[in-house]
C-alpha cells in the first residue's frame, strides 16, 4: 500500500504479451491441426491397406480353389476305371541316410523292378497301361518291409473305386477327392486325399499324446510346485524350445530321433508317423505350456486359500480346486496345440517319410496336408487341376485352423466368464 | 489307512509334473548339445565368409547368410510400421465393439494361427503369378511398342516394305540394342524355324505378346520377404495392441483433458508408455519369421547361387531352407553332414539372438511395472 503510484511496466507487459502471443498460439494451431489431419489419414490409410491384405488372404485362397467346388463338369471322363485297386504301399527309406524320400521318386525309380503278378489288372477298355495300380502294388511287393506292414494294408478297405479317369486338364471335383490314392503325376492324375488324411491324423494324434500330458503337468509344476526362483529360469528356457525353427526340429528328428526310435523299436522304415509325432511334439510342448501355466496363474489366489484353508494339501488344492478351476484355458491351449501340429509343414515335410500308406500302424510313412502342399507346390503349373486341389487343401487347413480358433475363443470366453463371475 | 493312500497319491501329485519338467529339460538339453557339440567344430570364418562349392558340400554358406539377413530386413521393413500403425489404429480410433472392429480382430487373430504354408500359397498364387505377371505384362507391352516404332523408322527393316524376314528384324535389334532387346532377340527364333520367307510387323508383335519377359512373374526375393511379411502382420498387430492396452485409460484421459489431441496422445504418451511392449512384440514376430521355411519354399529360395541376390527381383539363397535341402536331398550324405550341424548352429544363432533380445526386453519391463 505504499506504493500508490504502481509502476506501469507490470500493468503493460500482460498487454504488450497478449497480441504476439495469440497470434503464435493461432498460428501453430493450424500447422499442428494440418500436420495432424495428415498424420491421421495416413494411419486410416496404411490401417485399411493391411486390413485389406488380411482379408484378401481369405479371399485368394478361396477363390483359387473354387474351381473345385463350382467348377463345371465337363471332364474329359474317358472310361469309368473298374479295377480293384490295392492300398498304396510306401516306399521306406531304405538307404541308411535316413533322409526323407519323395514318394513320386521313388515310384520312378523302382518302377521297373516289379509288376508281380498279385496286382489287379486294370480295365484294358481304354488300351492304357495300368501305370497307376501297377507301380504301386507292384512295390508293395518289391520293398517288402516287416510283416506288419503288408498285414496292416490288407486290413485297410480295397473296394473297388469307381475313380474316373482324369487327364490333365479335366476339371477335378470335390467328389473326385474322397478316394484312397493320391497321384497327381502319373499320365491319369488321381487325387484321393484319404492317405492325406490318414497320415495328419495319425502325426497329430501321437504329436498331441505326447505334447499335452508333458506340457500341461510341467506348466503345473511351474506354476504350483516350483519355488519362485526355480520358475524364473525354467519357463524362459520351455520357451526356448518356441523359439527353435520347425526346420531345426525337423532335422533333429530326422537325425537323431529317427535313430533313437528305431534302436528303441526295431522298426524298419526309419521315417515314420511316430518320428513325425514326436517332432510335431517338441514344436507344440511349448505352446502347450505357456498357456496352460498362464490359464493356472490366473486362477484367483482365493480359491487356492480357501482350498489350503479348508484342510487341503498343496497338491490337493492343485488337482481338485484349481486345475478343474483353469479347464478352459487349458482346453484352449490343447485346441492351439493342435491347430499348430495339423499345419506344421516343415518337420512333415521331414521327418515323416513322406509315403502314402492307409493304415493306423505307427511305423509307416505318412504324408500331411500341409507336407503335400509344401512338397508339389514347386511343380505344379497355375491354374491346372493340381494347382486348385492344393489350394483346395489350403483351404481346408484355413478351415481347420479357423474352427480350433473359433472354438479356444469363444469356448474359452465363454466358460472362463461364468466361472469366475460364479466364484466372485 | 487314508494317511499312507493319500501321501502315495500325493507322491505321484507331485512327482509327475516334476518329472514331466525334467524330460522336457533333457530334450532341450539334448537338442542344443547336438548341435553344439556336432556343429560348432564345423564352424569356421572360412565357412561364414565363402560360398558354397561343389554341389553344396564344400565350402561356405555366406550367401545363404546374406540372403535371410536380406529376407528379414525388407520383411521387418515392411511389417512392422503396417502393423504398428493398424493396431494403433484398431486400439485408439476404431469404435471398440462396434461389429468392424470386431470382425478385424477376429480375422487377424484367425491368420495368426493359419499354418505358414497357407502364406506360401497365397504368395505363389497373388504375388507371382497375379502381381508380378501383370507387371511383365505391362513392361514388356511398353517395350513392344517401343519396338514397333523403331522397326518403322528409316533404316529399319520394316521402314520400306511391309514384310521382313525374321533374320533382318534381329540383326536390327541386335545392332540397335543388344541387351535391351535381348528377350524379343531369343524369342524370335522359333519364329525363324517356322517362317517361309518375311513376316509383318503385325506377325512379329503377336508372337513376342505371347512371352513377356519374365522379371517380377518368378519367384523373386521381393515377393518372399512380402509373403513373410504378410505372415508376420497378424502376430505384430496382436501384440502391439497388447501393448497399448496396458496403457491405463486414466492416463490417456489424462491427456486429452490437458488440451492434447488424439494423435499427441497417442505420440507422447500411448507409445512411449507401451514402447517396450511394442518392440518385444516386433522381435518376437520378426524372430518367428526369420526361421520360417515353408511359405519362401516357392517364393524365392534358391539352393544354390554364385552370386548375391542385387535386385529385388532377384532370388536368394536362405539358411532355413539351405538346411532343409542338406538334410533331404543331398547325395553325399557323410560329406553334407558337417555342412548341415553347421548351418543349423548360424540359423539358431540368428534366431535366438533375437529371441534373447525380446526376452531381455520384456524382462525390463517387468522390473519395471514392479518397481
Amino acid at each position: 500500500m505504499s506504493d500508490v503510484n504502481a509502476p506501469p511496466e507490470p500493468a503493460q507487459q500482460p498487454i504488450d504479451v497478449q497480441p504476439a502471443h495469440d497470434a503464435k498460439r493461432s498460428l501453430t494451431r493450424k500447422q499442428r491441426r494440418i500436420g495432424e489431419r495428415l498424420a491421421e489419414l495416413t494411419i486410416f490409410a496404411v490401417a485399411t491397406i493391411s486390413i485389406i491384405a488380411i482379408f484378401l488372404i481369405f479371399l485368394f485362397v478361396f477363390r483359387e480353389a473354387s474351381p473345385i467346388f463350382f467348377g463345371s463338369d465337363d471332364t474329359a471322363i474317358v472310361e469309368r476305371d473298374t479295377a480293384t485297386v490295392e492300398t498304396p504301399s510306401t516306399v521306406p527309406a531304405t538307404d541308411s541316410s535316413g533322409s526323407g524320400d519323395d514318394s513320386t521318386a521313388n515310384l520312378t525309380s523302382t518302377a521297373s523292378d516289379s509288376r508281380s503278378g498279385e496286382m489287379e489288372v486294370y480295365n484294358a477298355e481304354s488300351g492304357d497301361e495300368p501305370i497307376v495300380g501297377g507301380e504301386i502294388a507292384g512295390l508293395d511287393t518289391a520293398q517288402s518291409p516287416p510283416a506288419a506292414d503288408a498285414g496292416s494294408e490288407t486290413g485297410a478297405p480295397a473296394d473297388a473305386t469307381d475313380y474316373p479317369i482324369l487327364t490333365h486338364d479335366s476339371q477335378v471335383r470335390v467328389s473326385h477327392l474322397w478316394y484312397e490314392i493320391w497321384q497327381p503325376n502319373s499320365e491319369h492324375p488321381r487325387y484321393g486325399i484319404i492317405p492325406i488324411v490318414m497320415g495328419t491324423l495319425k502325426t497329430t494324434l501321437i504329436a498331441l499324446l505326447i505334447a499335452t500330458p508333458l506340457g500341461i503337468f510341467a506348466a503345473i509344476y511351474t506354476a504350483f510346485f516350483a519355488p519362485h526362483w526355480v520358475r524364473e529360469y525354467l519357463k524362459p528356457v520351455i520357451e526356448l524350445l518356441a523359439a527353435f525353427p520347425s526346420v531345426v526340429v525337423g532335422f533333429f528328428c530326422l537325425m537323431t530321433v529317427a535313430s533313437i526310435v528305431q534302436s528303441v523299436f526295431g522298426n524298419e522304415v526309419r521315417l515314420n508317423a511316430l518320428v513325425g509325432g514326436i517332432g510335431l511334439a517338441i514344436a507344440v510342448v511349448p505352446i502347450i505350456y505357456t498357456l496352460t501355466d498362464d490359464a493356472l496363474r490366473a486362477v484367483p489366489r482365493s480359491l487356492r486359500e480357501a482350498a489350503l484353508a479348508l484342510g487341503a494339501s498343496e497338491w490337493q488344492a492343485a488337482y481338485q480346486v484349481l486345475l478343474p478351476a483353469a479347464t478352459p484355458g487349458i482346453v484352449a491351449a490343447v485346441l492351439l496345440g493342435l491347430g499348430r501340429a495339423f499345419g506344421e509343414t516343415m518337420i512333415a515335410l521331414m521327418a515323416t517319410g513322406n509315403g502314402q500308406v492307409i493304415s493306423w500302424d505307427f511305423f509307416v510313412s505318412v504324408r500331411t496336408f500341409a507336407a503335400t502342399i509344401g512338397a508339389e507346390m514347386g511343380e505344379v503349373v497355375t491354374g491346372s487341376p493340381h494347382y486348385q486341389v492344393l489350394f483346395f487343401l489350403g483351404v481346408l487347413l484355413f478351415l481347420f485352423s479357423f474352427i480350433v480358433n473359433f472354438v479356444a475363443e469363444f469356448y474359452v470366453k465363454q466358460r472362463l466368464v461364468k466361472k469366475f463371475r460364479g466364484t466372485e | 489307512m487314508i494317511d499312507k493312500r493319500q501321501s502315495i497319491l500325493g507322491f505321484f501329485a507331485t512327482g509327475l509334473p516334476l518329472l514331466a519338467t525334467i524330460i522336457i529339460f533333457l530334450m532341450i538339453g539334448l537338442i542344443v548339445a547336438e548341435f553344439a557339440v556336432i556343429g560348432i567344430p564345423n564352424l569356421s570364418w572360412k565357412f561364414i565368409t565363402e560360398f558354397p562349392r561343389e554341389m553344396n558340400t564344400q565350402g561356405g554358406i555366406f550367401p545363404a547368410i546374406y540372403g535371410t539377413f536380406l529376407l528379414v530386413i525388407i520383411m521387418t521393413v515392411v511389417a512392422v510400421p503396417i502393423g504398428t500403425i493398424t493396431a494403433i489404429y484398431l486400439t485408439e480410433y476404431a469404435r471398440q465393439n462396434s461389429l468392424f472392429a470386431r470382425t478385424i480382430r477376429f480375422a487377424v487373430n484367425t491368420l495368426a494361427g493359419v499354418p505358414s504354408i497357407v502364406f506360401g500359397l497365397f504368395g505363389v498364387g497373388f504375388f507371382i503369378q497375379t502381381i508380378g505377371a501383370s507387371i511383365d505384362e505391362s513392361r514388356w507391352e511398353s517395350k513392344l511398342e517401343t519396338m514397333q516404332h523403331a522397326l518403322v523408322e528409316p533404316g529399319a527393316p520394316f521402314s520400306k516394305s511391309a514384310t521382313a524376314p525374321v533374320g533382318d528384324i534381329r540383326k536390327f535389334l541386335t545392332r540397335d540394342d543388344e541387351i535391351f532387346w535381348q528377350e524379343a532377340i531369343r524369342d524370335l527364333e522359333p519364329m525363324e524355324a517356322s517362317a517361309s520367307s518375311a513376316v509383318t510387323i503385325g506377325a512379329v508383335v503377336t508372337h513376342l505378346r505371347k512371352k513377356p519377359e519374365l522379371k517380377w512373374g518368378k519367384p523373386a526375393i521381393i515377393w518372399a520377404a512380402l509373403t513373410l511379411a504378410l505372415l508376420t502382420l497378424p502376430v505384430i498387430i496382436v501384440s502391439v495392441e497388447e501393448a497399448l492396452r496396458t496403457v491405463p485409460r486414466d492416463v490417456r484421459e489424462a491427456s486429452l483433458a490437458l488440451g492434447a489431441t488424439k494423435l499427441e496422445t497417442i505420440r507422447k504418451v500411448v507409445v512411449p508408455n507401451s514402447i517396450t511392449g511394442i518392440l518385444t512384440g516386433s522381435i518376437l514376430a520378426v524372430s518367428r519369421g526369420a526361421g520360417e521355411v515353408a511359405p519362401i519354399l516357392f517364393t524365392g529360395v534358391l539352393v544354390s547361387m554364385q552370386e548375391l541376390p542385387t535386385a529385388l527381383s532377384d532370388q536368394f539363397m536362405h539358411l532355413g531352407y539351405h538346411l532343409y535341402i542338406l538334410a533331404t536331398q543331398s547325395t553325399d550324405v557323410e560329406a553334407a553332414k558337417p555342412l548341415q550341424y553347421a548351418t543349423t548352429v548360424v540359423l539358431l544363432v540368428l534366431t535366438f539372438g533375437l529371441n534373447i533380445t525380446a526376452i531381455v526386453l520384456r524382462s525390463r519391463i517387468r522390473k519395471r511395472q514392479f518397481s
